[in-house]
């Protein structure tokens, strides 16, 4: 939700857009045939072009091409039919050419928006500027030598979508969101991992504060932020200190800034009056990227189901809250594995289980969905054995925290551990007769109408069980038990 | 028999077959002929082991019935192509140590086809000049000389090393590559035959690049015929070249002989300039009643946006270039000059490893694409390119090809080049429209200028039309009858 930062003088609004650099999924990079293996040793991934050796020439990977025009049709975009990879132009050492191949006039995807979920359940729309595709640079690394800094080409060459926003978002929480949202989108495109901290997304926030009702005042753009706590942090002190320069009648200027994450602070990495002249020309290596209609619509036919359709489903044909459904299908992964735990099932039960005990245990552990150690298929059993009376759901929690310890099946341990559930009239009837003998106080004063003692009861019933009778079994048997006495009475 | 390093390569190739001669010996005596022409400097790095090696395995393939198009033939590459293993210069000094680990799509071709590399030849550095006295290796020099007069003269460029080696037959033929005019203007200068290719007949991956968009490479060779055997060797489809084109290429001596009865060739009247030298327009008429007198009809054409077209390409391709050389940066490959930081040895890498027309053409390529002055230069060049395609398209319509000179003059003595860049640009000025327009163009061996040095006549074709090209060529060469081998005052 907007969010206003108060002066003195007055409230500022924040207005935020986010350049997304996305490392697009595929087995090759953008231009040459070498791996994108994240992890591997360093320059083992790069080929003669990835390493701008004398006469060697881009070849187009339309594998790429064809993830960013999927990413493009499920952000809403118009892919146009022509585009031109173009020529940036700077010196460092880890970009090998002396130029990024990039999109600059033409880029593959004009507009688009994304739907993002705010606080209070309502939604916005932020509109999408454009996605172009360009070639991502190797890394510099400074801290392996003391008195050379090396280059890993590994990472030279890889597909990048990015993906700009129009300055719509007016919160840090927003902006927060808008990431979320759209590393939710690629993940289920399947065209971005979106794994922050392996730096294949990384953002870069614009930011300027203007006063309510007014135009647009100066940004300053914060680079590579390679977190979403870092993202909120960055625009928060960036926020702040816009308005605190406008507040006392100062001007910002136009800047690229970054974020020292240990102070907490951006600092101001160069003016726009110093910011470097990339001379974009055409690349001549390069023909315009001229796409045939008929391949863009056979993309379209075949885009996987997004998160919007998904919950949609989730909540029609599941019959989940809203907000359970929502839940879900923020991960791709999450709703996958919910999924499989409620094929067959119960849907209600599958997502209590799933967001409720799951959910929980990974979170506190810190471990991925990939990672839990209960499968999908073993919460799956678990629950059928709730389901067909052979354990309680309060033994099942149980039997579930060992599941999570030890990975192993439910079934086993219920066996094992001796938990399957007293069913059997007799015993029970052995349980409630046992209790109540055992309480004749307590008995005379229900039948004197404490009925609420009921509970007690019951209670003391399954801790005589080890709580493996059945509940339903025992209280028949109690009620059974008490109002037959009396009635003999 | 005439000497092994007189024989052309259509020569050679039935002497090969018929067992008369070896590679191995073809190999031995140009490897002879280099060392008797040191002095031309027309080689940087010269691989007689390699020669040898590619000779004997030559011989050894034919003994099994097994021959390519260029079986045994004795050829040089320019510099500007990568070669496996073997130090790889584009005349600069900012190369200097580089071996490629890779060989070019043209040179692989040329060895499948059983080339015999005898070493790489001299060339301004990255391919920019017309005198090959930009090379960091030193002039390459031209076998000719004035009789009477004894200068020292160029061998025109950038192929200058090429055209050198192939007019003092220290090879049967070689490779060039040709920009503005690299491989037409030195084969004028040389008399030798330069055919510049269409644009994208010939894959790029694996030529240093100077401008991408005009770059293409071409053979150098003393007869028509053979220009057409080496580009049958040197062209192809490259799917690793996006600018390639997959276009069919028959074979081109099938038609050569066909002649131009029938045709009608087109005389550009812009071509005319103004102080146009007497002997150049002569050469020109000469060449017009050759192709009358063998049954074309000869027209005027007009090409009216031809003037733009030096200053458009002076444009273009430098702006290329200053992209194009921006790899090299002491960072991966080459020279290194160490400095106190990043940008001092950038700086001091650069500075040190490139030469002044280079640093030239990187400074005019990176103000053409500055902001601010993107679009009064980059971009009206473009426009101006696109109106001289559109020229020769309308020119097609009534014509089959144009006759024009090659250069405004003979080669100029190495101790007075022309004394500004731009007149030694100008020397480009019949060459660069055909390079813009991505057309085929050959020069051909017409005549003596009253120095006696060699000139050439230019002819240009439709895009992929290279069988006509040769066709015409091949008549005026005919006619011309001229005298490939060097007379220099000794």
């Amino acid at each position: 939700m907007a969010e206003r930062v108060e002066t003195e003088s007055g409230p500022f609004c924040y207005a935020i857009g986010l350049e997304v650099h996305a490392q697009i999924v595929s087995s090759s990079k953008l231009f040459s045939g070498a791996s994108t293996a994240f992890g591997a040793d360093a320059n083992t991934q790069v080929s003669a072009v990835d390493a701008g050796m004398p006469g060697m020439l881009p070849v187009i990977n339309m594998a790429c091409i064809e993830q960013a025009v999927r990413t493009g049709l499920a952000l809403g975009g118009a892919v146009n039919r022509r585009s031109v990879f173009e020529r940036k132009n700077y010196f460092y050492p880890d970009l090998p050419q002396g130029y990024q191949i990039s999109q600059y006039q033409q880029p593959l995807v004009t507009g688009g928006q994304l739907v993002i979920e705010l606080e209070d359940g309502t939604s916005r729309s932020i509109g999408i500027e454009r996605l172009h595709v360009e070639q991502d640079a190797g890394k510099s690394l400074h801290d392996r030598d003391p008195d050379h800094s090396l280059v890993d080409l590994n990472r030279s060459g890889i597909g990048l979508m990015e993906i700009v926003s129009l300055p719509e978002l007016e919160s840090p929480d927003e902006a927060v969101r808008y990431v979320r949202t759209l590393r939710s989108i690629l993940r289920y495109a399947g065209t971005c991992d979106g794994n922050m901290q392996e730096g294949s997304l990384r953002v870069d926030a614009n930011v300027s504060m203007r006063r309510p009702g007014e135009g647009l005042g100066t940004r300053c753009e914060i680079k590579n932020l390679n977190s979403l706590r870092f993202l909120q942090r960055a625009i928060e002190f960036e926020g702040h200190r816009q308005a605190t320069i406008l507040d006392e009648g100062g001007t910002v200027r136009q800047e690229t800034r970054l974020f020292d994450v240990d102070a907490n602070e951006t600092r101001s990495m160069r003016s726009k009056e110093d910011a470097e002249d990339y001379r974009y020309f055409p690349d001549p290596d390069l023909l315009p990227l001229d796409l045939d209609e008929a391949w863009i619509a056979g993309i379209a036919a075949s885009m996987p189901e997004l998160p919007d359709a998904r919950k949609q489903r989730f909540m029609s044909g599941h019959g989940l809250s809203s907000y359970d459904a929502g839940v879900l299908v923020a991960e791709r992964d999450n709703a996958d594995f919910f999924e499989e735990v409620a094929r067959g099932r119960d849907s209600k039960q599958a997502a209590n289980w799933v967001m409720t005990e799951l959910f929980g245990r990974l979170n506190h552990d810190g471990i991925a969905i990939t990672d839990s150690p209960v499968s999908a298929d073993a919460l799956g059993g678990l629950i059928d054995l709730i389901v067909d009376g052979t354990i309680s759901g309060r033994i099942a929690k149980d039997v579930f925290a060992e599941m999570f310890a030890t990975g192993r099946q439910a079934a086993v341990i219920v066996e094992e551990r001796g938990l399957r559930q007293v069913t059997d009239t007799a015993r029970i009837e052995a349980l409630v007769d046992g209790v109540l003998a055992a309480h004749p106080d307590r008995v005379d004063e229900y039948r004197a109408g404490k009925t609420k003692l009921l509970g007690f009861f019951m209670g003391e019933v399954m801790k005589a069980s080890q709580g493996r009778a059945n509940p339903q079994a025992v209280n028949r048997t109690l009620c059974l038990r008490l109002e037959a006495e009396e009635g003999t009475r | 028999m005439t000497a092994l390093t007189d024989l052309t390569i259509a020569g050679a190739r039935d002497l090969l077959a018929a067992g008369d001669v070896s590679a191995v010996e073809l190999a031995r005596a140009h490897l002879a002929a280099m060392e008797r022409h040191r002095d031309l400097n027309a080689f940087i790095t010269e691989t007689p082991e390699r020669a040898l090696e590619l000779a004997d395995a030559s011989d050894r393939r034919r003994r099994n019935g097994d021959a390519g198009r260029l079986e045994g033939i004795p050829v040089a590459i320019k510099d500007l192509f990568c070669t496996k293993g073997v130090p790889t210069t584009a005349g600069s000094r900012i190369l200097d140590g580089f071996r490629p680990f890779y060989e070019s799509t043209v040179t692989a071709s040329m060895l499948r086809e059983g080339a015999v590399m005898l070493g790489k030849t001299n060339l301004d550095e990255f391919a920019m000049g017309s005198s090959n006295l930009t090379s960091w290796y030193g002039p390459a020099i031209n076998p000719w000389r004035a009789p009477g007069d004894g200068r020292v003269r160029v061998p025109g460029g950038s192929s200058g090393g090429s055209a050198s080696a192939v007019a003092a037959r220290m090879a049967m033929a070689a490779t060039g590559t040709d920009t503005g005019g690299s491989i037409r203007q030195p084969a004028a200068f040389t008399g030798t035959v330069g055919l510049k290719p269409t644009y994208g007949r010939c894959s790029r991956l694996g030529i240093v690049a100077f401008a991408s968009s005009l770059d293409q490479a071409g053979p150098l060779t003393r007869t028509v015929r053979d220009a057409a055997i080496m580009l049958g060797a040197m062209a192809g489809h490259d799917p690793l070249d996006s600018t390639s084109a997959d276009e069919p290429l028959d074979d081109l001596e099938d038609t050569l002989e066909a002649g131009v009865d029938g045709m009608t060739i087109g005389v550009p009247e812009e071509y005319r300039v103004e102080g146009m030298l007497e002997v150049i327009d002569e050469l020109w008429q000469r060449g017009i009643a050759w192709l009358e007198d063998a049954g074309a009809t000869v027209r005027e054409v007009s090409l009216p946006h031809t003037r733009f077209a030096l200053p458009a390409y002076y444009i273009i391709a430098p702006a290329e270039a200053s992209s194009n050389l921006a790899r090299y940066d002491g960072v991966r490959y080459g020279l290194r000059c160490e400095g106190d930081d990043l940008v001092s040895m950038y700086e001091r890498t650069r500075a040190e490893g490139f030469g002044a027309e280079v640093k030239r053409r990187i400074l005019i390529g990176t103000y053409v694409l500055s902001e601010g002055y993107f679009d009064a230069y980059y971009l009206k060049a473009q426009k101006v390119r696109t109106r001289i395609a559109d020229d020769f398209r309308e020119a097609w319509t009534s014509v089959d090809a144009l006759l024009t000179p090659t250069t405004p003059s003979a080669a100029f003595a190495a101790d007075s080049p022309p004394d500004d860049p731009v007149s030694m640009y100008l020397n480009d000025v019949f060459t660069v429209p055909a390079s813009l327009a991505g057309l085929p163009g050959i020069s051909v061996p017409a005549g003596l200028d009253g120095d006696g040095l060699p000139l050439g006549l230019q002819v240009i074709a439709r895009p992929f039309d290279e069988a006509r090209l040769l066709r015409v060529a091949r008549t005026i060469e005919e006619a011309a009858g001229f005298d490939t081998a060097p007379r220099s005052q000794t």
